[in-house]
């Protein structure tokens, strides 16, 4: 039966693991990336017709490419940095139940809004790039701190439970914060409500570029730290016996974390579980390096929010639902399913 | 010397668990460190794996990779006298107990997470990178598995995969800890023919057991009891089976039997 272990040391001619799945995926998922933002740049309150009429029919054109073109586009950037800010948390966290929502970050980076739009007046939907980086700052702010919060209420990261606890307690504790300035100042109270249920329907070039630009940058940081999430992956002994220097990859994850929540949640509110639920998707059809997750579970939260946007215009058109609502809804009864087949199969969250 | 150590105080939490110990562990042989539960066996294979902070000095082949003013370079800092981990990680492997986690990752992929020590910093793996996961998959009778996620195996697979991601480093120095868990029985004597073959290319190897018959096979053994070492000799020296009986209160007696030293318990 067995030829005993045997010490091998040669260096033989090795013919590398191919992963082609991977690489039809990542063109799978940019040609629906493609299709659906076509569908989006289609589909409005108007129907088919302004695209048809677009080039002869001015009002036709402009609200093609000032509204819906920017709004897809920028539907499609907000699921890719959360796509991309799920496979971080998930990774970090050691925690295939962490999603920017369940850890403070979402929360904290609405509080830093709040915050800003508070002191400085302006509406959260503004299209100039001062307010847009401006809030995207204040939000990036607020997700950092979201996330210490949590970490230190959780102290660290070994335990899922606690960790999921904490990012709830904080989530609540900070929404609730955020609920108190809003009430003190009347005049963002509105805003801030149409804030809160999530939507892409604000979206203008401003903030579709900044998203755009944020997710090059983010993914590339992402990418180039993904080593140290498949170190981190057989636990933080593991990792330094390897070599690796922690604390700072740590921090360095933590801010890529809180720059892609603080980005989309600064330009579109709280969209819920597209963070969530995108890795899942992704590992439940290929299993691989979080260089490669990271890349997939990205474009696969693009198509997810794209294709919802969509549904969210069309379902009950010429009316439009809140993003998030279809989101949450969506991604809550898939976060339950999660749940209930984990339990299944025996694992403890 | 393959490692020496100094004085070496350790703590898990608020509880010193370590309290100064002092060793010197030649290279090219199998030492193999045993004693109660509870005796500080993995916290020093962690301390000298250099994954747990600790006051004292350790050496790695005659060079520090902890320094005297008990700043380890743990956390990705460094004395100037001392090595970086980088270089501790490409000289030694550590093994550890119970590693959990890395369920998605496939077989090959945490096999090849032992060449992180050799690789630049974003480059993909060489040649000789899928060389050394192809040769330690192999090794373990791994290889067939190589395209499987981790979380698809059973305990005794998985041990032998990540005893795999170990080989991979190639490293002068192996510590273990537990490496036996899991495995059955064929599996522990191809673990015993794989450390003897390290062994005789001039590797060095560590190893906590708790099983004490196992651990007999060892060159060396060092007999640990609450946070000290108690001895250092050779397996079939008196003394060391002097020392094994009497900290588990003279409940086990070392008996040779057909050439091999065995211990029997009642």
């Amino acid at each position: 039966m067995s030829d005993g272990f045997v010490a091998v040391n040669r260096a033989t001619a090795v013919v590398p693991v191919k992963t082609p799945a991977v690489a039809a995926w990542v063109t799978g998922l940019l040609l629906l990336g493609v299709a659906l933002t076509l569908a989006g740049v289609s589909v409005g309150s108007t129907g088919f017709e302004s695209v048809l009429r677009a080039s002869d029919d001015p009002i036709a054109w402009q609200i093609v490419w000032d509204i819906r073109l920017p709004r897809t586009l920028g539907a499609w950037a907000a699921g890719a940095l959360l796509g991309l800010a799920g496979a971080v948390a998930q990774g970090l966290f050691r925690n295939p139940l962490a999603d920017p929502f369940l850890l403070g970050s979402a929360s904290g980076a609405s509080l830093g809004i709040a915050i800003a739009l508070a002191l400085f007046g302006g509406s959260p939907f503004a299209s100039e790039w001062l307010v847009r980086v401006g809030l995207t700052g204040a939000a990036f702010m607020g997700a950092v701190g979201g996330v210490l919060l949590t970490l230190l209420l959780a102290k660290g990261v070994q335990h899922t439970l606690r960790l999921l606890l904490a990012g709830v307690i904080v989530g609540v504790v900070l929404g609730a914060a955020k609920d108190v300035i809003s009430l003190a100042v009347p005049d963002i109270l509105q805003a801030m409500q149409a804030f809160s249920l999530g939507s892409t329907g604000f979206i203008g070039w401003t903030a579709s570029l900044l998203m755009g630009g944020v997710w090059l940058v983010s993914s590339v940081a992402a990418w180039a730290l993904s080593r140290v999430l498949d170190g981190m992956a057989l636990g933080d002994a593991t990792a330094r016996s390897l070599g690796l220097a922690l604390s700072p990859m740590r921090a360095a994850l933590v801010g890529v974390l809180a720059l892609v929540t603080g980005t989309a949640v600064a330009q579109t509110g709280l969209i819920a579980f597209v963070g969530l639920a995108a890795p899942h998707l992704v590992r439940s059809v290929v299993k691989t390096t979080h260089g490669r997750l990271i890349l997939l579970s990205s474009l696969t939260g693009a198509a997810l929010l794209l294709a919802a946007d969509i549904l969210a215009r069309w379902l009950i058109a010429p009316q439009e639902l809140p993003v998030g609502v279809l989101t949450a809804v969506l991604g809550g009864s898939y976060l339950l399913w999660l749940m209930h087949r984990r339990s299944l199969g025996g694992a403890v969250l | 010397m393959a490692i020496t150590a100094r004085a070496i105080r350790a703590k898990l939490g608020n509880v010193e668990v370590l309290h100064g110990v002092d060793l010197a562990l030649h290279a090219g042989r199998w030492t193999s460190i045993v004693g109660p539960n509870g005796a500080g066996k993995s916290t020093l294979l962690k301390v000298l794996a250099g994954v747990l902070p600790c006051t004292g000095e350790v050496t790695l082949l005659g060079q520090t990779v902890v320094g005297l003013s008990g700043r380890s370079d743990v956390r990705g800092r460094s004395d100037r006298t001392c090595r970086s981990s980088r270089w501790r990680a490409q000289q030694m492997a550590w093994l550890g107990q119970n590693e959990v986690g890395g369920d998605d990752l496939t077989v090959y992929d945490v096999a090849m997470l032992g060449r992180l020590p050799h690789q630049p910093w974003l480059a993909s793996a060489s040649a000789e990178d899928h060389a050394a996961v192809q040769n330690s998959l192999r090794a373990t009778q791994a290889w067939e598995w190589r395209a499987r996620p981790l979380g698809e195996l059973s305990g005794g697979e998985r041990q032998r995969v990540l005893l795999a991601r170990a080989l991979a480093v190639q490293a002068q120095v192996l510590l273990m800890d537990e490496p036996l868990a899991h495995l059955d029985p064929p599996h522990q004597a191809d673990w015993l023919a794989l450390v003897r073959s390290l062994v005789s290319e001039g590797k060095t190897v560590i190893s906590v057991l708790h099983e004490i018959s196992l651990a007999l096979n060892a060159d060396e053994m060092v007999v640990m009891n609450q946070g000290r070492v108690l001895q250092h000799g050779a397996c079939g020296d008196p003394a060391t089976h002097r020392a094994l009986e009497s900290v588990f209160g003279d409940r086990i007696q070392i008996k040779a039997l057909a050439g091999q030293w065995v211990a029997l318990t009642g």
